[in-house]
């Protein structure tokens, strides 16, 4: 017997705010948080766009010894899942005597290391490396720090899904609840913004350029899209299981009711129609919901050609005459990869919880198949139900979650 | 480089890279109770010690280094 899964917190730090009001009134305002950093030409990128945030300063906040081992991202994961825990009504004590469980999506921590080659390099000397480097170097960085900050006594465990990776932590804890093995799971996705993450990636041409008007360069389904911006920060969730919340008195914000996920078994860049279809599919069908059911789409549209035209191929294919408002919070954050299932969610939330969705900025002019879906460059208010988030990957990953208001 | 140079050099760094007070480093003291640092912890003092004054403190050696007076004389010790 399945149990239900529930909602009861969420957190976040992202280029749209430091909490959930700050990130939800950047929302409505439809703000972009894209801008252009001139040290990245330094390095020789081709494009210098990026979201902006300034990595918190947690010094009184953590001790030396816990910030040692942190990495930019489990600095953003920390300050996101603190917020969550108090959203959530959730303290040390019930920490302390329950095994709470931790799946976070980080698929990288490249400065760290870069750090420590560098320093290994010219030292001679792996003494010199210090203390913090291994633990911050590993790409489980996220979840070691947070479950021994937190002392969490449930699984433990990274998820690497590439820019799925923040949705497949979420989806996989809502399994692990609803087959009765955990009873409370932190879950969420943290992605370092550092130049030296993400130059690679600029290197296969996967940016955007237009780095004259940086608001403007992120235009998921525009038909002049030429590319993402990266983004990042952390953001975090606290599911349970519906006996759990009750039996705690816990505020019950929504039901994670539908999982699905697929692998393209294709190339390992280029998106294809069919996976994501499948994805959405499955979900559906855990949800056991109807697509009239569905009241909006967070899309994974990363503004990139194909991405887009391909998720656009794969809604309309699985939705059909149907057209709940799709749009893509990725025009306002740029893509916050493995964070991106995570904080999508919240954003979706925000907007579940206040009526209105975010315009889908820079959509300005639709391609042949952005035209066959429903998306507002406008903010809509409305009140919906039920959101479906959608979370695609390198390597052919897809990740479907649909979430449904309980408040 | 004088005995009082090289301790308030090494004092000072201590201080900043460990977060405590400086007045809390003094010669009796413990070094893994001041500075609230665990094996991990003595990497990053050796790390400390040899990047300031190039003297490396081996593995073999740094158990008898318990107090901070250890540490100036041990570091005098290498560096004369």
């Amino acid at each position: 017997m399945k149990r239900r899964v529930v909602l009861t917190g969420m957190g976040i730090y992202s280029c749209l705010g430091k909490d959930l009001e700050e990130v939800r009134q950047s929302l409505y305002d439809g703000r972009s948080g894209i801008i252009f950093d001139p040290s990245r030409k330094e390095l020789g990128f081709r494009s210098a766009l990026t979201a902006y945030l300034e990595v918190p300063n947690l010094k009184g906040v953590l001790s030396r010894n816990q910030r040692v081992y942190m990495p930019e991202e489990a600095n953003y994961a920390y300050v996101a899942t603190k917020e969550a825990l108090d959203h959530a009504g959730i303290d040390e004590d019930f920490l302390n005597r329950n095994e709470v469980g931790l799946l976070y999506g980080n698929d990288s921590t490249a400065e760290a290391v870069m750090k420590s080659v560098d320093t290994m390099r010219e030292k001679k000397d792996t003494t010199m490396i210090g203390s913090g480097a291994i633990f911050q170097s590993m790409n489980s960085t996220v979840t070691m720090n947070l479950s021994c900050i937190f002392k969490l006594k449930g699984i433990n465990l990274t998820i690497s899904g590439a820019c799925a990776s923040g949705s497949h932590a979420i989806g996989l804890g809502a399994l692990l609840i609803q087959w009765g093995l955990q009873d409370c799971v932190v879950c969420g996705g943290a992605q370092e913004v550092n130049p030296y993450s993400i130059g690679s990636f600029d290197g296969i041409s996967a940016f955007s350029v237009r780095e004259s008007d940086p608001t403007k360069a992120s235009r998921p389904f525009d038909r002049d899209r030429d590319g993402l911006v990266p983004g990042g920060g952390a953001a975090t969730v606290i599911i349970e299981s519906y006996e759990s919340a009750v039996k705690r008195g816990a505020p019950i914000l929504a039901e994670i009711c539908g999982y699905g996920f697929s692998s393209n078994g294709d190339h390992i860049s280029v998106p294809n129609v069919d996976g994501p279809a499948r994805s959405l599919m499955m979900a559906l069908r855990e949800s056991g919901m109807d697509i009239r059911d569905i009241g909006y789409i967070n899309a994974h549209a990363t503004s990139t050609p194909v991405g887009d035209k391909n998720e656009a191929k794969a809604i309309d294919s699985v939705f059909g005459d149907y057209k709940p408002e799709v749009t893509s919070t990725k025009s306002q954050t740029g893509h916050e990869m493995w964070m991106a299932g995570a904080s999508e969610v919240i954003y979706s939330m925000l907007m579940m919880q206040n009526g209105f969705i975010a315009p889908n900025l820079n959509f300005e002019n639709p391609d042949e198949d952005s035209a066959k879906l429903n998306i507002p460059d406008k903010r809509v208010e409305k009140n919906f139900d039920v959101f479906l988030s959608n979370s695609f990957g390198f390597g052919g990953t897809n990740s479907t979650l649909i979430v449904k208001n309980l408040k | 480089m004088e005995k009082q140079e090289i301790i308030n050099k090494a004092n000072e760094a201590m201080a900043e890279e460990f977060e405590i007070e400086l007045g809390d480093i003094t010669p009796d003291a413990i070094i893994k109770d001041t500075l609230d640092i665990d094996s991990l912890g003595l990497v990053d003092l050796v790390a400390l010690i040899e990047s300031l004054f190039g003297v490396k403190i081996q593995n073999t050696e740094i158990a008898s280094i318990q107090t901070f007076q250890d540490l100036y004389d041990y570091i005098e010790s290498k560096m004369n």
